[in-house]
């Protein structure tokens, strides 16, 4: 690969393992986290939490809490909705269930915020938050998905327990089953992955501090300053440059702190009314018990194979727990968009739902989608055991080379440059399988359980301009009088060492030493609207950005030198922050002395060019980019007790360029260690009651140097087609890692049976009691005990997602739904709300649907009874043809609409206010 | 409330300050002191992060109460480093070694790792595992610290 061919100086740092720019201030102890913030006459927040998960406040003593010292206000909803606040998802849609900041007339899962107590230290307000009174009317809740679907409204004012839908139940018995009907073989299996805490070793955290009028600096643990400040002025209603939020230290998000939640809106709100800056500071029972948590989800995937194991059809029901306050109702549509890139599979479709339940809200938390990989590489595995197929050889008849492109996958995801076949190989001509089958026979004759793990992925990133956070970055950038460089960029660190890796893109480009670089991030008034760490982004959009940004500094001040020096632009080097002209030693100058020039004497500059040496650029990528992986474990299962030991791992990952390998490693190995959790040991398990029962790091089981091996890495480099061929690392050892880890163990365990018994269903942590469950060929977890009411047969679709609307096809013939209607759209990005315009002329239907961002006109479509059909074709975010089948009464208008590839949304409309 | 009144050396200089008795020794340092490198990552005495060294001995913050620190001599990772900047060689081994992310967990993975040193120069990688087994990372799956384990224990290999 040529990307250091430039006429910059000869010194490299892209691809080194430069030591990074943050340690210096975190080894020491004077980083810069929102807990070490003082202000004077700063107040401290304690939340009082619903001990309760479902249930009507009958009443709230604050009497007792009042008088306690130090206690300056307690807050209830009632206060709190002096400022209103639309609380929104990731992608700025209204959340749609009815969340208010504290519990309003009813709670709705365990550590639901009731009150906010704020007093004159953080010890003082947790005395009076324990002495307020709640009367709280208990009503039975509902914990799991399964209670979900039988139980009583969650949000009393909604139709049902379904908080988002996507997919198309028709699609199984008009074009999957009848594939798989012919297919030679069929299999089944079922994955049920655990709760899973985030658990930042930094918990939430905030202050706010008023100023002037309306004015607010935020202090605030997040993934970005410029979300958070961008989500809070939205929220509340704000002008955004009113509020500055500083996050310059993080410790950790992991997609929990993606956007601020209750309680950090609450604490803004709560500064503007009391006029005093207020500090709360989460703490380890809150975080794991009250901050969003993660992943619970249960998926069926049935594949048809033929003889040769090539794939030939799919359909996979797949739902997960939205508690009761989600971030944002989701039913996880990117499980279904990348299920398939990296394999050829001819046909594919699904359901997908998100379940309100009365437990602690769903949140973001590193690949949200990774069920995706975790269900496809398990399945796989399990086809190639029961057909006798090597499990290398099942993914080389399947997988996607780079000659097999560019290819459209299916939900229309199109692949140009991706390498999951070409990292498998180098996997695979890394690890001598041979050997392990040899040793793996030897050991079990000993009595000893070996196993091996492969799988092989793909992982989206980069993602920009399809979705409204998800945007590009812009980089300033100038060379300081002195000569220093100093960068501006609106990237955030959580770990991710941003400073470092784009000081190396701008040392490298330019021809500085590293050391001469600053690089400024960490706060809203720092650089453009980014959405920082979200979606394995920055590298490869900041850096592009940073890449292009230097170019451009380096082309300005190569035209300087060469004006100066009456020599060619192609004629000057720049190195290690001195500017040659060839051939002209003695004309060659330091780049202070040329930025002195630059901005002090600008009449020896080019005519008409400005002066100072600063450069900016705003990059917008291409929409997707893709990092493509293999990775492969050894285990070795105890058949005693069933513990699992991880003896090796292999990552063969292709993320492109690579700035800097050990920030790289680093996110593959953050991320494996997560994986392993999730698999093994981490699990925030509910009571009947709705009581969360991991309170503490005892009790929740964080991954610590005993359970994590050595983690080798092969990287692949093939450089992508943004500027600077980035690809994007942060998420992927969380997705790859667990299926890794699961075709390991199951591997280890063939000789007893099946991991996940007769049934094949997979209940995740495989804690050691589950694991004799398979070698013991018993209930020693106890899981048949109480297991949960039968599912559904595995092929089946549950219950019927979509309003039926044949059951209000005897409308009135005389109904007119001529002229205009408040059309909602529940698509997979939060509800979409328009105008829609309909004419109609006997049975024929025209009309348009008109948003903000543009009209549709549709003609074409029919009128019958009261039924409307029509199609409506877009191009954004993807070209796709809307399918609508409504059905009209006198003042509504309900149905669905099929959306290509998306599947299947619910419409609602209703004639304008 | 009682107050105490409590006399102690923290990195080479010494404090009088008045304290509640239920103030743990990592509030104090933090809220009174501005020792704010002394992080409080779950507060009962599980992750680690807090730790520092007590008359010698590396000891969670969250669960020692400041009164109890009455007479101590304290090192936070503030006081590593030599007074000229030089860095700790455990810090930075751990820096050589990108043994370190987000950086909240590593001022108590700093101090035991050099307390373990001092206790015993010539501590081995599995004795410095060992101690490390009482700290949680959620970042850096460990492979750095690990690392940097090596490097230290091969200093004096
Ligand atoms: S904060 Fe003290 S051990 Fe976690
Ligand atoms: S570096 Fe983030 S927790 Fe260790």
């Amino acid at each position: 690969m040529n990307f250091h061919a430039s006429s910059v100086g000869a010194t490299r740092y892209v691809g080194e393992r430069t030591p990074r720019k943050e340690d210096a201030r975190l080894l020491t102890g004077r980083g810069q986290f929102t807990d070490d913030i003082q202000l004077p006459g700063m107040m401290h927040i304690a939340y009082v939490r619903s001990p309760v998960a479902r249930g009507r406040i009958v009443s709230i003593n604050l009497d007792v809490a009042r008088e306690m010292p130090g206690v300056q206000a307690i807050y209830t909803q009632d206060d709190l909705a002096a400022i209103p606040v639309q609380m929104l998802s990731f992608f700025f849609t209204p959340i749609e269930s009815p969340v208010t900041l504290l519990a309003d007339g009813r709670v709705a899962c365990v550590g639901d915020p009731v009150c906010m107590v704020i007093a004159e230290s953080r010890a003082q307000a947790e005395d009076a938050a324990a002495l307020v009174e709640l009367e709280i009317e208990e009503e039975t809740p509902l914990v799991t998905i399964a209670d979900a679907k039988t139980g009583a409204l969650v949000h009393p004012d909604r139709d049902d327990n379904i908080a988002a839908e996507m997919g198309d139940a028709d699609m199984l018995e008009e074009a999957i089953q009848p594939l798989l009907d012919k297919a030679p073989h069929v299999v089944t299996h079922t994955i049920r992955h655990q709760r899973i805490a985030q658990s930042p070793m930094e918990c939430r955290a905030c202050v706010a501090s008023p100023e002037g009028s309306g004015e607010m600096t935020v202090w605030m643990g997040c993934q970005s300053p410029h979300l958070a400040a961008r989500y809070v002025a939205h929220a509340l209603g704000m002008p955004q440059e009113s509020i500055r939020v500083i996050a310059k230290d993080v410790g950790g998000g992991f997609g929990l702190k993606n956007i601020p939640w209750r309680e950090e809106v609450a604490v803004v709100v709560a500064a503007r009314l009391f006029g005093r800056p207020l500090k709360w500071i989460e703490d380890r029972y809150e975080a794991l018990t009250a901050s969003s948590h993660a992943r619970e989800q249960e998926v069926t995937l049935t594949l048809g194979l033929d003889d040769e194991g090539k794939l030939l059809a799919g359909w996979s029901d797949y739902a997960c727990n939205n508690g009761a306050w989600p971030m944002g109702e989701d039913s996880n549509i990117a499980v279904h968009m990348f299920m398939w890139p990296a394999y050829k599979m001819p046909a594919y479709g699904f359901v997908t739902r998100g379940w309100f339940t009365n437990t602690m809200g769903l949140g973001g938390y590193r690949g949200p989608w990774a069920m995706e990989s975790l269900i496809r590489e398990t399945t796989l595995d399990k086809a190639a055991r029961k057909m006798g197929l090597d499990p290398v050889e099942v993914r080389r008849k399947n997988l996607i080379y780079l000659p097999d492109q560019p290819v459209t996958s299916t939900l229309g995801i199109e692949v140009t440059d991706i390498t999951p076949g070409e990292c498998l190989e180098k996997l695979v001509a890394n690890v001598d399988i041979a050997a392990f089958r040899k040793e793996q026979a030897e050991a079990r004759k000993e009595g000893r359980y070996l196993g091996m793990g492969i799988a092989t992925y793909i992982e989206p990133t980069g993602s920009a301009g399809q979705m409204q956070p998800m945007t590009g970055e812009t980089v300033h950038l100038r060379i300081e009088p002195t000569g220093k460089v100093v960068a501006m960029l609106s990237t955030h660190s959580q770990g991710h060492g941003t400073a470092t890796t784009m000081a190396q893109v701008i040392a490298d480009r330019l021809g500085v030493a590293y050391e001469d670089i600053s690089v400024f991030e960490g706060d809203s008034a720092i650089g453009a609207f980014g959405p920082g760490a979200a979606g394995s982004r920055q590298g490869v959009i900041a850096g592009g950005a940073t890449w292009k940004a230097t170019e451009l500094l380096a082309d300005k001040v190569k035209a300087v030198a060469a004006h100066l020096s009456n020599a060619s632009t192609e004629a000057v080097t720049i190195e290690d922050g001195m500017v040659h002209v060839e051939g002209a030693p003695e004309m060659s100058r330091s780049l202070k002395e040329l930025a002195e020039i630059a901005y002090g004497e600008p009449a020896r500059l080019p005519e008409g060019m400005a002066s100072g040496l600063e450069a900016q650029f705003r990059y917008q990528p291409p929409p997707m980019t893709m990092t493509s992986a293999a990775h492969c474990c050894v285990v070795e299962v105890d058949a005693e007790t069933g513990f699992v030991k991880i003896l090796r791992w292999i990552s063969a990952e292709d993320c492109g360029t690579v700035i800097n390998p050990g920030v790289v490693e680093g996110q593959i190995a953050g991320g494996l260690a997560q994986a392993i959790g999730q698999v093994l040991l981490e699990e925030m398990p509910y009571d009947a009651r709705g009581n969360p029962l991991a309170a503490t790091f005892k009790d929740y089981l964080m991954p610590t140097i005993s359970d994590v091996p050595d983690f080798e890495y092969l990287h692949a480099n093939t450089p992508s087609q943004t500027i600077g061929g980035m690809r994007g690392v942060g998420e992927g050892g969380a997705i790859i890692g667990p299926p890794t880890l699961v075709n390991a163990i199951a591997d280890a365990l063939s000789p007893f049976g099946e991991l996940g018994g007769e049934k094949g269903e997979v209940t995740l942590p495989l804690t050691p009691a589950r694991i004799l469950d398979v070698i013991e060929q018993r209930d020693v977890s106890g899981h048949q005990a109480h297991a949960e009411p039968a599912p559904a047969a595995p092929v089946e679709t549950t219950a019927a997602p979509v309003a039926d609307t044949s059951a209000l096809a005897a409308a009135p013939a005389a109904i007119s739904i001529d002229g205009d209607w408040d059309m909602t759209l529940k698509a997979p990005m939060g509800g979409q709300t328009f105008l829609a315009h309909f004419e109609t002329d006997g049975t024929a239907l025209a009309g348009y649907l008109s948003a903000p961002e543009g009209q549709q006109d549709f003609a074409g479509g029919t009128f019958e009874d009261g039924r409307m059909k029509f199609e409506v074709k877009v191009d954004k975010p993807m070209k796709v043809t809307l399918k609508y089948d409504l059905q009209a009464s006198a003042d509504t208008i309900t149905g669905k609409c099929k959306m290509g590839m998306f599947g299947t949304a619910k419409v609602t409309a209703v004639r304008p206010a | 409330m009682s107050e105490h009144k409590i006399d102690l050396t923290i990195n080479g200089y010494r404090h009088t300050a008045a304290v509640e008795a239920r103030t743990s020794l990592g509030e104090f340092l933090r809220e009174e002191l501005g020792y704010t490198g002394t992080h409080l990552a779950c507060e009962h005495g599980v992750c680690g992060a807090c730790t520092v060294r007590v008359d010698g001995v590396a000891m969670r913050s969250c669960l020692m109460l400041a009164v109890q620190a009455d007479g101590c001599e304290i090192t936070t990772v503030e006081g590593l480093a030599a007074p000229d900047g030089t860095l700790h060689r455990v810090q930075q081994a751990l820096k050589d070694n990108f043994g370190l992310q987000c950086g909240f967990c590593t001022p108590g993975v700093a101090i035991t790792l050099a307390t373990v040193l001092e206790d015993n120069p010539a501590a081995t990688t599995s004795d410095m595992e060992a101690a490390m087994s009482g700290h949680v990372c959620r970042c850096t799956g460990y492979q750095g610290i690990r690392r940097a384990i090596r490097q230290l224990a091969g200093e004096h290999a």
